[in-house]
C-alpha cells in the first residue's frame, strides 16, 4: 500500500502531469523508416534481402581492405599495436584482460549486430551508403572468413538469425542490479 | 613577533599526515603570522624581490578586442593532445590537460572529445531528434522547439570508459596526467530533460531499454536502462553557458549523468524505447571488460568514484623544498564526493583533504591540501570516497579484482576499460614527478 501511495506521489510531482509544451511533430512509421536501422540481436528488425560471402569478397576488397586490410585481417598499423581500424578476421585466441585480443568470432555474443554496423556506419568514408543485399553479402564475407558460417550460406534474416557465436555466454553485465528485469 | 605556541608544538598540531602533510585548514586558518612562528614561510629564506619597474605593456596601446576571446598567447601550451593529428581513417581522441588547469570546470576549448569519424558540420536548423519505438505517439523534434521548453542546468562530468587505460599496465607508463586521466572533463550542462520529452511520446509500460543514436558518419548506438532516461537524463544543448562545441555534440547531445561517456551520444538524433538492449559493436566489444577469469563485464554503466593529484604532477617538477598546495580532482558516477584523502609517503598515512564546495553530485570536485615538501623522496596519492559507500580501491586491491596486462601497452591503447585505482607520484629528492605504483 505504501508503494502504491508513494507511485501516487511521483505521479503527482511528474513533470508529465505538468503543463509541457508539446512541439514535437508526429511521424508515420513510413516516414521514419529510412532512419529505423538498428537490429535487434536476435535479428527481428532484420530488413528482407539476401547477401553471401562471394558476393561480399569483391566488395570488401573494393570498400573495405583499404582499413581493415585484405580478407579484414589488419593494416600493418594495426600488427603493429597502432592505432587503426579494427582487425575483424584472424586467429588470435582471446586472451583474459587484453581487449586486443577479442574480436567478431572469439567476442561478439549476437551476429545480426553485426549487420547493424555495418548498415549505419560503414564504410568509414560514405557511411548509409550501402544496400540491404550488400550489407548481407558484406556481413556473410566476414562471418564466414571468421569460419563462424558456411561460405556457401545465403544470408538473409531468417539464417542470419540462426548463427550462434562462440562467447555467447560470455558477459557477466557489470551492474545487474540496473539491468531492466 | 612571538607563535601563541611554541614553534615545535605548533608544527606538530598542522601536521595532519606523514612527510609533511599538514592540516588542510593550517594555511587559511592560521594566517602569515601562524606560518613564521611555525617556520612555514617561504619569504623567510627568499632573496629579496628585483626593484619594481615599469613593464612595456603599461606604457602602450595593447590589442582590439576579438569578437570571441581566445587564451593569452603565453597560455598558448595549455592545450589538448591529439592522437590523430594527420586525421587519418580512425578516430580521434583529444585530451584535456588537467595539469594546467583549476577549479572544476573544464572550459569548452579543453574538454576531452573523442569522434569516429571525424567532427559533422550540422546544421541546427535542419537537425531533428526522432523519439520512436515503444511509445504511444513517435515525434520529432527541432532544436527550435526545445528550446520553447523547460530548460535545465546542472554540472556534470563526462568520462570515457577507456580513461585511465594505462593503469592496466603492469609496471607504471611514465606518461603525464594528460595521458593517463585526459578523457574526463566536467561541464554544466544546460538542456531539456528527457523525462518531459518520452512523457509527451507517451511511454508503452513494456518499455524497457532506449537505443540512442548519433547523427553522425558513424550512427554509434547505445543501449540504456530507460529508467536511467527517466530520471536524470538531458537532451543537453549548451555547455558552460554556450551552445555545445562542435566535437560535443552540437546542436544537442544526450546526457546521462555520471555514466560511461560513451552512451552519452553526441548529435543524437533518435531515441527508440525498446524491450532489448541493440548489443551494438559498442556493447559487444568496446564498451566490454575481458575479466581475469575468461568471462567479461558489459554494460558497465556508471563511471566509479576516481580522483588524481593534479598539481603537482608529471611534467610540473618541484624546483625547492618548502610550502606546495597539492590540488586535484574527485569525482563519482553515483553522487557526490564525500572526502579525499591525501598520502606523502606511498599510503602509510594519510590526511583528509579540503573540498572546494559547492559539492555537486556528478561532478568534479577540487580538493587541496597543504604540504611541506622536506626536499626528501615522496610518494604522493589521493583517494576519494562518494556518498554512496564507494571508494577507490588500492594498487592491490586492484590487481586482486581487475588484474592487469603481460606486458607494458602503448599509452594510447585500451586494453581495458573502467580503471579507478589510486595514481601515485613520486617525487625524488631532485623534486622530479614521476608516475608510480605503490
Amino acid at each position: 500500500m505504501r508503494k502504491v501511495l508513494a507511485l501516487i506521489g511521483l505521479a503527482l510531482a511528474s513533470p508529465a502531469l505538468a503543463e509541457t509544451p508539446h512541439l514535437g511533430k508526429p511521424v508515420s512509421a513510413s516516414d521514419m523508416a529510412r532512419w529505423d536501422i538498428d537490429i535487434s540481436r536476435d535479428g527481428k528488425w532484420l530488413p528482407p534481402g539476401d547477401g553471401t560471402a562471394a558476393q561480399g569478397a569483391p566488395i570488401f576488397a573494393a570498400k573495405c581492405a583499404v582499413c581493415h586490410g585484405d580478407g579484414g585481417r589488419g593494416t600493418d598499423a594495426a600488427h603493429k599495436g597502432q592505432p587503426a581500424p579494427p582487425v575483424l578476421v584472424n586467429d588470435v585466441k582471446f586472451k583474459p584482460i587484453d581487449a586486443s585480443t577479442t574480436s567478431i568470432a572469439n567476442y561478439w555474443p549476437y551476429a545480426p549486430p553485426l549487420f547493424g554496423y555495418i548498415r549505419a556506419a560503414m564504410p568509414w568514408n560514405e557511411p548509409r551508403t550501402l544496400s540491404d543485399h550488400e550489407v548481407y553479402a558484406l556481413t556473410a564475407y566476414i562471418l564466414a572468413e571468421s569460419k563462424l558460417i558456411d561460405p556457401k550460406l545465403v544470408l538473409n534474416a531468417k539464417t542470419l538469425a540462426k548463427v550462434q557465436m562462440p562467447n555467447r555466454n560470455g558477459f557477466l553485465p557489470r551492474f545487474p542490479e540496473l539491468m531492466p528485469k | 613577533m612571538k607563535p601563541k605556541n611554541p614553534p615545535d608544538k605548533q608544527a606538530e598540531l598542522e601536521q595532519a599526515a606523514g612527510n609533511g602533510l599538514l592540516h588542510r585548514r593550517a594555511l587559511l586558518a592560521s594566517g602569515a603570522v601562524g606560518l613564521a612562528g611555525a617556520g612555514l614561510s617561504i619569504g623567510a629564506t627568499a632573496a629579496a624581490a628585483e626593484p619594481l619597474t615599469e613593464p612595456q605593456w603599461g606604457l602602450e596601446i595593447g590589442e582590439d578586442t576579438p569578437p570571441y576571446q581566445t587564451p593569452s598567447p603565453f597560455a598558448k601550451n595549455i592545450v589538448r593532445t591529439l592522437t590523430n593529428p594527420k586525421f587519418e581513417p580512425r578516430s580521434s581522441l583529444s585530451r584535456t590537460p588537467h595539469h594546467l588547469l583549476e577549479g572544476s570546470i573544464t572550459p569548452n576549448g579543453l574538454h576531452f572529445t573523442i569522434n569516429h569519424t571525424g567532427i559533422p558540420l550540422i546544421d541546427p536548423v535542419k537537425h531533428k531528434l526522432l523519439i520512436h519505438g515503444l511509445v504511444k505517439q513517435p515525434q520529432v523534434f527541432t532544436l527550435d522547439a526545445l528550446l520553447r521548453y523547460p530548460l535545465h542546468s546542472r554540472p556534470a562530468f563526462v568520462e570515457c570508459g577507456g580513461n585511465s587505460a594505462p593503469l592496466f599496465s603492469p609496471k607504471p607508463i611514465q606518461a603525464d596526467l594528460q595521458a593517463l586521466h585526459g578523457l574526463s572533463s566536467c561541464a554544466e550542462w544546460t538542456g531539456v530533460k528527457l523525462s518531459i520529452l518520452l512523457e509527451e511520446c507517451g511511454i508503452d509500460p513494456s518499455a524497457k531499454w532506449m537505443i540512442a543514436e548519433g547523427g553522425d558518419a558513424p550512427h554509434l548506438m547505445r543501449s540504456v536502462p530507460l529508467s536511467k532516461g527517466q530520471d536524470d537524463a538531458m537532451i543537453a544543448l549548451f555547455q558552460n553557458g554556450e551552445p555545445l562545441m562542435p566535437g560535443n555534440g552540437y546542436p544537442m547531445r544526450l546526457l546521462l549523468p555520471g555514466w560511461e561517456g560513451n552512451l552519452n551520444i553526441k548529435f543524437v538524433r533518435r531515441i527508440k524505447l525498446t524491450t532489448e538492449p541493440a548489443m551494438s559493436f559498442w556493447e559487444s566489444q568496446v564498451y566490454t571488460e575481458p575479466m581475469p577469469k575468461g568471462k567479461s563485464y558489459n554494460f558497465t554503466f556508471i563511471n566509479e568514484v576516481k580522483s588524481f593529484i593534479t598539481r603537482p604532477s608529471p611534467g610540473l617538477d618541484l624546483k625547492q623544498p618548502g610550502i606546495y598546495e597539492l590540488s586535484g580532482i574527485a569525482y563519482s558516477g553515483r553522487g557526490k564526493i564525500t572526502k579525499v584523502m591525501v598520502s606523502a609517503d606511498g599510503g602509510k598515512s594519510w590526511a583528509e583533504a579540503a573540498l572546494q564546495g559547492p559539492v555537486q553530485s556528478k561532478a568534479f570536485t577540487r580538493f587541496r591540501l597543504p604540504w611541506r615538501w622536506n626536499g626528501g623522496p615522496a610518494i604522493l596519492q589521493s583517494r576519494a570516497w562518494d556518498d554512496q559507500g564507494a571508494f577507490q580501491p588500492t594498487r592491490a586491491a586492484f590487481v586482486a579484482e581487475r588484474s592487469q596486462l603481460d606486458k607494458e601497452p602503448p599509452v594510447t591503447a585500451f586494453r581495458n576499460h573502467h580503471a579507478n585505482v589510486i595514481t601515485s607520484w613520486a617525487v625524488s629528492s631532485s623534486g622530479k614527478v614521476t608516475h608510480t605504483y605503490a
